[in-house]
Formats: structure tokens, C-alpha cells, sequence
């Protein structure tokens, strides 16, 4: 048999009503009090921190210097806030120049499980789970879900401007 | 029998058989329905609310923690991340940093309350004594806290305790040892102190609080006279309402507080800083004055003696007071010695806060908050002087997202025009632009220059200094354009070569003798072209905080 679970002994001349609203005010107050401190605390931990200005454009090199149709890796410096603290870091871009005007710059990394791929024979092959992409980015075959990540890119002055990565869609 | 008391009856069933595994209810029980005496009541609140702050300073401090880097300068940086970035962050550190003080007094307000009703006496001295012990804790993570984000105000505050607890006699020099701090502060004292705040201080606490809840139960709430006749009443719900009631007022003031008020970040930590003047927390500020009574080989006694001698009297108090109990209007010797204390206590409080000179402007600027002001040129702030002075803010916002006035947003101008097209608008806007109905801007071209100057630099990111460049600095900006410093000298990377760049001057020279060098440069510095500039107040005063306020490296270098 389980012990038999305590009831609160009745003492003096402490009326069940005063008791009952003593309780009610423990309970709500007590609530007030952890929702006042989750509330906060949610927000802490969940919300983004504050975001910085808009896309930050990096130079990758002169434009009039790469190959057509051929795919180049590039890389280039970026500086950035990780947290508190500004990092410069090495980026790569595989870039595909297919006119003067027209060049693609690819995030390096297949879009199955992030493996860094590699150009071979006028295609993008990963050599994780052989992934192979199109050098416009389509999948061709192997088991990635989606193109290949582009870099927003603009050209001034016949230099290569390269911006944020942005996803691409499956 | 219907099926929702099948549940219920189940949910019971479940409950007793917890209960029989873990023996949690029943403990519960055991601990909540504790008899106390008749006269317990609201003078008994503040233990209570003691343990609910230390919970809420455990919390906070974890969560802190999350967003806190604990080396020098990366502290620095991570609570001002914490302050600027992130969502939450003020009001977290506003919880623990204010939360810290209110601890201090809820503590010294439980202490004093069981002193003036004598409830310390036997066989309660062993929970004084513990309770002296807590509080020496709580005034160890104020001192070592102190120190965690790395701004000038902490590594001043803590350079003088250091130094402090070296002059202890004998022990002195082992106490530096321990805490590094023979040389100069820095990293390794850094790491002591951090380790001691959150690895060391915690679980003691933890354990000496259990120990002294421990020690209450053990001996029971300590009762008033004549306590013994009357019927004993149950500590839930009714001393637990009253606790919860105090809780809650403390809580809400600690909240509100934490919304409300600034919480200090000064500049990051400065050992070359020669005008900074140190002060401790405001708990502490009696000690400081204590001292200024003591000098030369007398002032161990302020430093060491006097606090060692206050701290056994205190656990001593329990084995000198060993009359019978008595009610508490009757102590009136026990009274006496709150009020003489509490008097000199707060004397020397005042004594301590009227003594102490004012902050220089350039060591009391928040960085808790906007600082982009200081990282712009001299003409770019002198631009943000007229942009005030002309009012263009009337029709022209500078914030992303803010509903639209009648002129254009002027954020990223630069990106649609050019230096000259924009002379030409400030000048005869309507040529510039047709259909325009701005008024022609009625400053110099040298002025124009400087509103020019300001637009081409406005991105999202810098876009406040419109609002919160104090004032003082975009006044001695004025000044500096107007009297053409610029020509020779550099700020922020901006301006002439002939003369020092001024970044850095107040690492250099002291505001007085900048003063003296602008009033007669040859005396100062006998080879210097520069003229003197025989500014008048508050031109003088804005002149050189600004230039103080310039940060050490222009940015970028």
C-alpha cells in the first residue's frame, strides 16, 4: 500500500476561505512571475540579433581575364561580425563565365551534405556521394536535392562583385 | 461511475505510486506544512525573498553566459554585443546587474531583522554564523563580478581592491599571489576572478543555503515571547502567501528596474588612462570613505582591520547577546546598534558620493549605446551640426523603415548621386531637381561641404548619428571645421598631415595642458606653426571632450 498523503492540519481559527485565497494568490502571482522572467528569456535565446546594414560586396578579381564556358574556382576575402567579434575568412566561388555580361558565381559546397566539389570535363562532381551538376547548376544525377547554391554578383569596372550566398530553390 | 472520475481516480492512483517510488509528494508535504509560531508573520518575509534573487542571479548569470566570451577584451566586446545586439540582452543584464544590488539589501534587511529580534540566540548561532557567511559571498560576487565586463570602470574598480587586499598584514602578498594581481591587472587576474564568480562562489552558496534552510528547520522558526501558549499555525499557505506576496513586490521593482535604468558600459579597459577616477560599487563606497580617514601606516587599520574586526563582531553578536529572549520592542540596546550603523553607514555613503569629482564626459559615455559619432570625420559631424541647425529632418528621413516625409529618404543618397549634383541641389534645389520645393540651404560653401560630406558617408548602418551624436561632440565638430583644424590636422583618419593626428591625444596629454596648448602653442610645444585658438567657454569645453572622445586608433588602422 502507498503511504497515506498528507492533508494540511487545521489549526486555530484559519478560515477555509482565507486559505483558499492565500492559495489562489501563490498560484497566480507565482505564474506572473515565471511567464515575466520566460517571456524575456525566449526572446534572448530565440530572437535574431540586431542585423546589419545590407549586401556587402566583395572584389573577386577582373572579369576580362576568365575563360568562356570554363569554370574557374575564386577566391576572395570577406570580413564579417561572427557575433562580437569580426572575422576576415577565405571564401571560394566556382565562377562560369558565359559572356561578358553573363557570370554565375556557385557557393562550393554540393547541396546534398556540404561537400566541397570539384570541376571535371565541363561538370561539377562531388566526390562525397557523386553528386553531378550541370555548369549552369542543375543536378545532372546522384542524390542532391537541389542546383547548386548561387552567389549574388554584379560587374563595375570589369571587376567581379561577388554578394551573399543565397539558397537555391529544389 | 462516469469516465472522467475513472480518470481522475487513475490520475490519483498514478500520483500515490509515484509518490511511493519517489517519496516526492510526502516530502513536499513534510516541508511545506512545517508548524511555525503564532507570531510569525511579514517581518520573516525577506529570507525568502533572499533565496528568490540568488535563483534569479543564478539564472541570469547562465544566461549571460550563452552570449559571453571570459577573456579581457573579447568580454568587453560580448557584453556589448549582449547591450547592442542582442534581442533581450539589456533586459538580461539589467535583471543580473541590478538584481546583484537588490540581493545586498534584501540580505542586510534579513540580517538586521533577525538581529533586532534577537532570533540569532541559542541554540540558532550556528545559522547566524552561516548566514554571516552567505553574506560575505554575496559581497565576494559583487567584488568579483565587478571585474567580468572589462570597461574601464571595472578594471579601475578592480586595480584598487587589488591593491587593497595587498596591504593585508602578513597575508597580503598571498592574496595577490592568488589572485595575480602582483603586476598589473590582466589576463590571469581576469581568470581568477571569473572562475571564482562562476565556478567557486555558486556551489558554495548552493551548499551554505541549504545548510542554513537546514538549520532553520532544525531548530524551527525562532518565536517571539509567550509564543509557547499560543496555537502554532501552518507555514503553506499562510507564511508562503506572505513570502509570495514579497517576492512579487521585489520582483516587479527588480523588473521595472531592469527595463528602466542604464546599465553602465564604459569604454572598454584602458591601464593607460590617466584621468579616470575609480569608484566601487555603491554597496562598497563606505569602505572607500573609511579609508580617506586613514593614511600613511594607519591605513591597514581602514583597509583590513576595521572590516575583520566588524566581521567577528558580527559572529560573535549570538555568544555575547545570551540574555533570555525578549520581545522585540524591548531590545532597545539591539536597536541602538542598527540605527548607529545604519547612520554611519549611510554618512559615509554620502560623505563617499559628494567627495568623489565628477566623470570626465569622455570616461562617462554609454557604449551601451549608439557610438558610431565617434567614428566619423570632423566634417561628416559638422554636417549632422547643420543638418540640426537647417532642421532638414522636418522633410527628409534618415532611417530605413520610417514613414515617408515630404522630401526623399536620404539614407544611401551617395548611391544615386553625385558630390556635385549635390551642391548644385543644396544650392538651387529646384534647378538641381524640377519639381523640388525644397528652399535653398542658406549655408557657406564651406559648410555646404560638410552636409555634403555627411551624405555621401549615411548608410543604414551609421544613418543614427543624425540622432545621437551628443551634442557637445557635433559643437566642437563646428568648431573644428569652422577654425579649419582639418588643414593640419586628422581625424579619424580624415584631414591634414602637418600636425599629430588627433586620435589618440587623450592618451597623450590631459585635457588641461591641451587647453593651454591651444591658448599659447609655442609654450607648450616651443617648434609648433599652429596659432593659438583663444576659444571661450563652453566652446573651449566642447572643443577638447570631443577631441577626447575620439577613439584611440582612427578606424581602420
Amino acid at each position: 500500500m502507498p503511504e497515506q498523503i498528507q492533508t494540511p492540519p487545521a489549526i486555530g481559527d484559519y478560515s477555509p476561505t482565507r486559505r483558499a485565497f492565500q492559495l489562489a494568490v501563490i498560484y497566480i502571482v507565482g505564474a506572473l512571475i515565471g511567464l515575466a522572467l520566460a517571456i524575456p528569456t525566449a526572446i534572448y535565446l530565440l530572437a535574431a540579433p540586431r542585423k546589419h546594414g545590407g549586401t556587402k560586396w566583395i572584389d573577386a578579381g577582373d572579369v576580362t581575364q576568365l575563360p568562356i564556358g570554363t569554370p574557374v574556382e575564386l577566391n576572395f576575402q570577406e570580413s564579417r561580425l561572427d557575433g562580437w567579434r569580426l572575422v576576415t575568412e577565405k571564401k571560394t566561388a566556382w565562377v562560369v563565365k558565359n559572356g561578358d555580361s553573363n557570370i554565375v558565381a556557385f557557393g562550393p559546397q554540393c547541396t546534398h551534405l556540404g561537400c566541397a566539389y570539384h570541376a571535371e570535363n565541363g561538370e561539377f562532381i562531388c566526390p562525397c556521394h557523386t553528386s553531378i551538376f550541370s555548369l549552369d547548376g542543375k543536378v545532372i544525377s546522384g542524390p542532391a536535392p537541389r542546383p547548386l547554391d548561387r552567389y549574388e554578383t554584379k560587374i563595375e569596372n570589369n571587376r567581379l562583385e561577388i554578394g551573399e550566398l543565397k539558397r537555391s530553390d529544389a | 461511475m462516469t469516465a472522467q472520475n475513472g480518470m481522475g481516480e487513475k490520475f490519483k492512483q498514478f500520483l500515490e505510486e509515484l509518490d511511493h517510488r519517489t517519496g516526492l509528494h510526502t516530502g513536499l508535504g513534510k516541508f511545506l506544512y512545517e508548524e511555525i509560531p503564532a507570531s510569525s508573520g511579514w517581518h520573516q518575509i525577506f529570507g525568502s525573498v533572499a533565496l528568490f534573487l540568488i535563483m534569479i542571479q543564478f539564472f541570469t548569470g547562465m544566461m549571460l553566459g550563452f552570449n559571453y566570451a571570459p577573456t579581457p577584451g573579447d568580454a568587453y566586446s560580448s557584453v556589448r554585443y549582449i547591450m547592442t545586439e542582442v534581442t533581450g540582452g539589456r533586459i538580461m543584464r539589467g535583471l543580473h546587474h541590478w538584481g546583484a544590488s537588490m540581493l545586498i539589501v534584501i540580505v542586510v534587511l534579513h540580517m538586521v531583522q533577525v538581529f533586532l529580534y534577537g532570533a540569532y540566540k541559542k541554540p540558532r548561532e550556528a545559522t547566524w554564523i552561516v548566514g554571516v557567511v552567505l553574506l560575505l559571498l554575496t559581497l565576494a560576487y559583487g567584488l568579483t563580478g565587478y571585474l567580468l565586463p572589462w570597461d574601464n570602470r571595472a578594471y579601475w574598480g578592480t586595480v584598487v581592491t587589488t591593491q587593497i587586499a595587498a596591504t593585508a598584514p602578513v597575508m597580503g602578498p598571498y592574496i595577490s599571489r592568488i589572485l595575480a594581481s602582483t603586476g598589473d591587472i590582466g589576463v590571469q587576474t581576469f581568470a581568477r576572478f571569473y572562475s571564482i564568480h562562476v565556478l567557486l562562489l555558486p556551489p558554495a552558496t548552493l551548499l551554505l543555503v541549504f545548510f542554513h534552510v537546514f538549520l532553520v528547520r532544525r531548530h524551527g522558526v525562532a518565536p517571539a515571547p509567550g509564543d509557547e501558549i499560543k496555537p502554532k499555525k501552518s507555514f503553506f499557505p499562510e507564511q508562503v502567501f506572505k513570502d509570495t506576496v514579497a517576492v512579487f513586490v521585489a520582483f516587479a521593482i527588480l523588473f521595472v528596474m531592469a527595463i528602466m535604468v542604464k546599465v553602465p558600459l564604459e569604454r572598454m579597459a584602458d591601464p593607460t588612462d590617466t584621468a579616470y577616477i575609480p569608484r566601487p560599487e555603491w554597496y562598497f563606497l563606505f569602505l572607500f570613505q573609511v579609508l580617506k580617514v586613514f593614511e600613511g601606516p594607519l591605513e591597514v587599520l581602514g583597509t583590513i582591520v576595521l572590516p575583520t574586526l566588524a566581521i567577528l563582531a558580527l559572529i560573535v553578536a549570538p555568544f555575547i547577546d545570551r540574555g533570555k529572549l525578549v520581545a522585540v520592542r524591548q531590545r532597545t540596546l539591539a536597536l541602538g546598534i542598527v540605527l548607529l550603523a545604519g547612520i554611519g553607514w549611510g554618512g559615509l555613503t554620502i560623505a563617499a558620493v559628494k567627495s568623489t569629482p565628477p566623470q570626465t564626459v569622455a570616461s562617462s559615455i554609454d557604449f551601451a549605446g549608439p557610438t558610431q559619432w565617434m567614428e566619423i570625420s570632423a566634417p561628416e559631424l559638422a554636417g549632422v551640426g547643420y543638418f540640426r541647425q537647417e532642421q532638414c529632418g522636418t522633410c527628409h528621413n534618415i532611417e530605413a523603415g520610417t514613414t515617408a516625409k515630404s522630401g526623399p529618404n536620404l539614407l544611401n543618397t551617395a548611391r544615386r548621386h553625385d558630390a556635385d549634383w549635390m551642391m548644385a541641389h543644396f544650392k538651387n534645389p529646384a534647378a538641381a531637381t524640377p519639381g523640388s520645393t525644397m528652399a535653398p540651404v542658406n549655408l557657406t560653401d564651406a559648410q555646404l561641404k560638410d552636409v555634403q560630406a555627411l551624405m555621401l558617408k549615411l548608410t543604414p548602418d551609421n544613418a543614427e548619428v543624425v540622432d545621437t551624436a551628443p551634442d557637445f561632440a557635433v559643437q566642437g565638430a563646428l568648431l573644428y571645421e569652422k577654425n579649419s583644424c582639418g588643414a593640419c590636422h586628422a581625424v579619424n583618419g580624415i584631414g591634414g598631415k602637418i600636425g599629430p593626428s588627433l586620435n589618440g591625444l587623450s592618451q597623450r596629454r590631459n585635457e588641461a595642458w591641451v587647453i593651454q596648448h591651444f591658448v599659447d602653442p609655442q609654450k607648450m610645444s616651443p617648434k609648433t606653426p599652429m596659432p593659438p585658438y583663444k576659444f571661450g567657454q563652453p566652446d573651449m569645453g566642447n572643443m577638447v571632450n570631443y577631441l577626447f572622445t575620439l577613439p584611440v586608433r582612427a578606424p581602420g588602422q
